[in-house]
């Protein structure tokens, strides 16, 4: 298989990166010399091999439903680009 | 053409967990912006997911009470994209293997041409367990929009049903009959002003007599079912006009507009998200061990259609009045506990009473007053009080009314305002015969016409008495006294 | 006293030798004359580490021991540590300054180790080279021409330049083990869930783990003490009985079965790593240990499987810097989306960038079966193959890297290239067992050469065990680099 320029630019956007038209290029090349080493999977048959998700074959732990967490607003505010009001601010969403 | 409508629902609930689905903050309503939102909530580098046992219970619950399957392992997904309210740029959700599969709920659908109601079941597909997002606020931050977190990571409930409703009221009257049952249980306090019960309406139409479904458009967010019955109906007019003029319905994201009552679109299918579903590698799977099952099933209310099935036959109640008072639990609670105060030796006359008034009176003056029953200023033993006069006849039908909305004003008891205000129905046969007597005297002309044949004469006689007695007679003892002087 | 391991500081410490400020005042003082040559630290702040230096003299004042107590340790950059600038290693997150600590880092500091400051790293540790950092490349304190490996060069760097007697790591694909083998230091990579991940920032989650990087296995061994242990924030962190890892170590190694995967020593692995790696095999012999031949017959195959999976996770753990509540934000952008793509494409570096697109596109609609589940399956038969290997012998033995360091800039162009350099260490991540890189020889080039040894799930004891004995017997981590 082999990306093309369109591919590169519809996964660029999903992933909500800027690509050029030239990094589209270059970044297509190099995807598609990893994808080639991706495709030496598709030699194995796996049917019937259930898939590994995790490391360790062990159940979600619960946690008990309690308040925990106090209002560090002003503690996480201090970094955020922009804040009003206690609010982060973005450009206009339009829904 | 006839056309057939085609309606499934998916509903968000909030459950009444203290603490959110994967992290240790607060989520009760209200707050000031992002005081609710701790570094879990924010996705802050280094952060992980711990889900919520609080939730997951109710989730249990809520598949025990409708009958569903309960997925024994059962797993969290991401669903990815980006959106300024979800700081993570996914939202944690179920999609393979959702906690709870199957399952459905009966309705009663109010019959336009019988006027009684028709049940009707519909089958649940699925409900899974996410979190919510945060808020986007548009007022104007020097045209910027604002991001408030408390709400994101609170737990919902996704409920979703299949396409199973034929018009939008079966679509409310499902959606009634869900609320009513997770507020029931318990598990979401139903609060559609505050959004803890949002509906998403899946709505299609089709040629009437046609197997497959037409496309279908997603109505997002109706959080009331007055603007869930109105989007649907503005829906199915629009879409049937849209085939009618020869177009064709494309899949679609829409929004409901109270104000216009429209619907208008948000995005197509060919905008529709890749979501790029995963499993979380941050949460493993859930396993639903017998012990919490069994303690959730011992946790469980008896359900609204038991309660309405058992009302039915031990009460002798029709299936309108058992189903209006097992609408909610309160009605269901406001109902045993009247019941129980009016203590009468025949079980099923009282009853019939405590219906015929919770539904009647009680339930016009609620609505008026756009109160719940949780709300009513008359409590249940309060009524009991008013209905046991009504009973042992101290008042009458008119004067029970009238005590009623004595009562209703904050007047008191039912007893101290009948003795207040004098309103004891006049039983004393000797003063009621005193009454007519006078009335007789005094309208000789009904007399005469009524001896001529006049029934109607006869009627006038009854009001004059009831008048003279100031509303206190009672009406059947008047029938009877009067005919026995007009006879002799 | 630069020079000690961390075993003979504590000794020091206890014994009123020295204090935490002395010590540390030594280290800061090396790393300003050689970080600017090494570019091992991102961030170094004299005033917060001699605070806590002075807080750890206060508690030994107060009667508190502990091995640890006192002892400095640099922290890779991945770490979130509370006032400290958290990097990463990115330009993203070039102005994060955490609120909050990792669980490791509160381990550390509850054992009353000092931070001497952040460590340079691989851009969101994906690299094996150093050199995606946005803070520049690490250099190979052996060779100022070379790389340090990757992802946690800076840490492999700094301790074998003597600039910390200890750091923490983290390995994902190798990211321990192959900068500590190209550094001439041991780094162990526990098994997964073994140590919290929470505060470690995520690059693939289901494959991360923290672990110690120091002179030698019992430092290591040390360290994992502290850094171990069930952390209920951490979903996937595994409620166990506190282990001491040093428990082990004077085990003799008689009749131990060291399994060779014929994998490992086949094409690609260079001729001086070969020779050193059978040196050491016959070392193990003389001091006991047998040696059976095992097979992973799928290993070949846990490069393209790692490269679907880390990428697939990565993408959807990188998705939350997006310029709205942290880190950075284009200066200059107009409606939503282009504030979203100009911010990420300003603050991620090309590599970054590639794996986010790589993983984006394996994730999609139509591919995700033939990409993700599919190594998902092929993960589940790396894993079996190790399983069985593990019937037949107590540890896994071979090579950690198949050459020694490279050229800063030498695969740079070239990926693919790039990606083979972890051969033999990602597939011990795709099972989720316990790996380590201890040094035992150097190339023809003069660089170091790690050995590997493979341990079977909580095996950790077992592994530090058969790495200290082979230290005991060998003198290879003791050396270290001249010039600096």
């Amino acid at each position: 298989m082999s990306l093309s320029l369109e591919d590169i630019q519809r996964i660029a956007r999903l992933a909500r990166i800027r690509v050029t038209e030239t990094e589209a290029a270059q970044t297509g090349d190099q995807l598609n010399g990893i994808f080639k080493l991706i495709e030496q999977m598709q030699a194995v048959d796996t049917s019937g091999v259930a898939p590994m998700a995790h490391a360790q074959e062990v159940y979600q732990r619960l946690r008990e439903d309690a308040v925990t967490e106090p209002n560090r607003r002003e503690a996480f505010q201090a970094i955020a680009p922009q804040t009003e009001a206690g609010l982060y601010l973005v450009p206009k969403v339009i829904e | 053409m006839q056309w057939e409508t085609v309606i499934g629902l998916e509903v968000h609930t909030q459950l009444t967990t203290q603490s959110k689905i994967f992290s240790g903050a607060s989520i009760a309503f209200g707050a000031e912006p992002n005081t609710q939102a701790c570094a879990v909530d924010l996705a802050l580098p280094g952060v992980l997911p711990v889900l919520n046992q609080g939730a997951v219970e109710r989730a249990v619950k809520f598949g025990l009470a409708i009958g569903a399957k309960l997925n024994r392992v059962n797993l969290f997904a991401r669903k990815n994209y980006f959106y300024p309210d979800l700081p993570k740029g996914y939202q944690i959700s179920q999609f393979e293997l959702p906690i709870v599969e199957g399952g459905a709920l009966t309705i009663q659908v109010p019959s336009s041409e019988s006027g009684q109601a028709e049940s009707k079941t519909v089958r649940l597909t699925r409900a899974h367990l996410e979190e919510d997002a945060g808020k986007s606020l548009h007022e104007d931050f020097h045209g910027m929009t604002g991001i408030d977190l408390n709400r994101a990571g609170t737990p919902l409930l996704e409920i979703v049903s299949e396409p199973d409703m034929r018009s939008a009221k079966e679509a409310v009257a499902y959606a009634k009959a869900l609320h009513n049952l997770v507020t029931w249980i318990g598990i979401c306090d139903g609060n559609m002003q505050e959004g803890s019960f949002r509906v998403d309406a899946n709505v299609s139409v089709r040629p009437k007599g046609q197997q497959e479904f037409g496309t279908r458009r997603e109505i997002k967010n109706l959080n009331s079912f007055r603007f869930l019955e109105q989007a649907i109906d503005y829906e199915v007019r629009w879409q049937i006009e849209q085939i009618e003029d020869g177009h064709k319905i494309q899949q679609a994201t829409v929004l409901f507009d109270p104000d216009t009552g429209e619907t208008r679109m948000m995005r197509t299918k060919e905008e529709a998200h890749d979501y790029r579903y995963f499993p979380d590698p941050d949460l493993l799977p859930v396993r639903l061990d017998d012990d919490l099952i069994a303690q959730m099933q011992g946790e469980l209310p008896e359900l609204p259609q038991a309660k309405q099935a058992r009302y039915q036959q031990d009460y002798l109640l029709s299936a309108y009045d058992a189903g209006l008072l097992t609408q909610s639990l309160a009605h269901a609670n406001y109902f045993e506990a009247a019941l129980k105060t009016l203590n009468t030796d025949d079980l099923t006359v009282g009853a019939k009473h405590v219906a015929n008034w919770m539904n009647g009176e009680l339930a016009s003056a609620l609505n008026k007053a756009d109160l719940s029953i949780a709300q009513s200023p008359i409590s249940p033993d309060s009524l009991a009080g008013l209905l046991k006069r009504s009973a042992d006849n101290t008042l009458n039908a008119r004067l029970a009314k009238e005590v009623f909305a004595a009562m209703w004003a904050g007047e008191g008891e039912a007893d101290a305002i009948i003795e207040a205000r004098g309103l004891k129905q006049m039983s004393d046969s000797g003063e009621i015969e005193k009454i007519i007597d006078e009335v007789l005297a005094a309208n000789q002309k009904s007399v005469e016409e009524f001896r001529a044949g006049k029934d109607k004469a006869f009627n006038a006689l009854v009001g004059q008495v009831m008048k003279a007695s100031r509303g206190k007679a009672n009406p059947a003892q008047v029938n009877e006294l009067l005919k026995k002087k007009l006879a002799g | 006293m630069i020079h000690a391991n961390l075993k003979q500081l504590s000794a020091l410490l206890a014994e009123n030798k020295t204090s935490s400020v002395e010590l540390c005042t030594e280290y800061l003082d090396r790393i300003a004359a050689l970080n600017p040559t090494l570019n091992a630290f991102i961030t170094v702040d004299r005033e917060r580490t001699l605070a806590e230096a002075r807080t750890a003299d206060a508690r030994r004042a107060q009667g508190e021991a502990g091995p640890l107590l006192g002892v400095p340790i640099a922290h890779k950059d991945i770490f979130c540590a509370e006032g400290w600038l958290t990097t990463c290693g990115s330009k993203m997150l070039s102005n994060f300054v955490s609120p909050y600590d990792a669980h490791i880092v509160s381990q550390f500091k509850a054992a009353g180790m000092p931070s001497l400051g952040k460590t340079n790293m691989d851009e969101f540790a994906m690299g094996s080279s150093n050199e995606t950092s946005f803070f520049g490349p690490v250099k190979n304190p052996w060779d100022l021409k070379a790389v340090p490996g990757g992802s946690s060069g800076g840490a492999a760097a700094c301790v074998a330049a003597r600039l910390a007697p200890a750091a923490t790591g983290t390995d994902t694909g190798g990211s321990i083990r192959q900068p500590a083998a190209l550094c001439n230091i041991t780094g162990l990579k526990p098994t997964y869930g073994v140590c919290s991940r929470y505060g470690m920032i995520a690059f693939a989650s289901s494959l991360d783990q923290a672990g110690p990087m120091a002179q030698s296995a019992e430092d290591c061994a040390l360290l994992l003490n502290a850094m171990a242990g069930f952390d209920r924030r951490d979903s996937t962190s595994l409620q166990r009985e506190q282990e001491d890892y040093s428990r082990d170590l004077a085990q003799p190694l008689k009749g131990l079965k060291i399994g060779l995967p014929k994998e490992f020593f086949g094409e690609g692995l260079s001729a001086d790593t070969a020779k050193a790696i059978e040196a050491a095999i016959a070392e193990y012999k003389k001091l006991g240990a047998e040696t059976v031949e095992v097979s992973l017959p799928n290993m070949g195959l846990s490069v393209p499987v790692y490269y679907v999976l880390a990428p697939a996770e990565a993408s959807s753990n990188l998705s939350r810097f997006d310029g709205v509540r942290y880190g950075h934000r284009a200066a200059e952008y107009g409606d939503l989306t282009d504030m979203y793509e100009k911010s990420r494409a300003e603050g991620f570096g090309a590599e970054v960038k590639r794996r986010i697109l790589i993983g984006t596109y394996v994730l999609s609609h139509g591919y995700y079966d033939a990409y993700y589940i599919q190594a998902q399956k092929l993960r589940r038969l790396i894993a079996q193959d190790f399983i069985e290997a593990f019937k037949q012998c107590d540890v896994i033995l071979g090579p950690t890297a198949p050459t020694t360091a490279f050229d800063l800039g030498a695969k740079n162009a070239d990926p693919v290239q790039m990606y083979l350099s972890d051969i033999y260490t990602i597939a011990v991540n795709l099972a989720g067992l316990p790996g380590m890189s201890l040094p035992c020889g150097f190339g023809t080039d003069g660089r170091p050469i790690g050995l590997q040894l493979i341990g079977n799930y909580f095996a950790e004891a077992k592994m530090l065990n058969v790495a200290h004995q082979y230290q005991l017997a060998t003198d290879w981590h003791q050396r270290k680099p001249e010039g600096i």
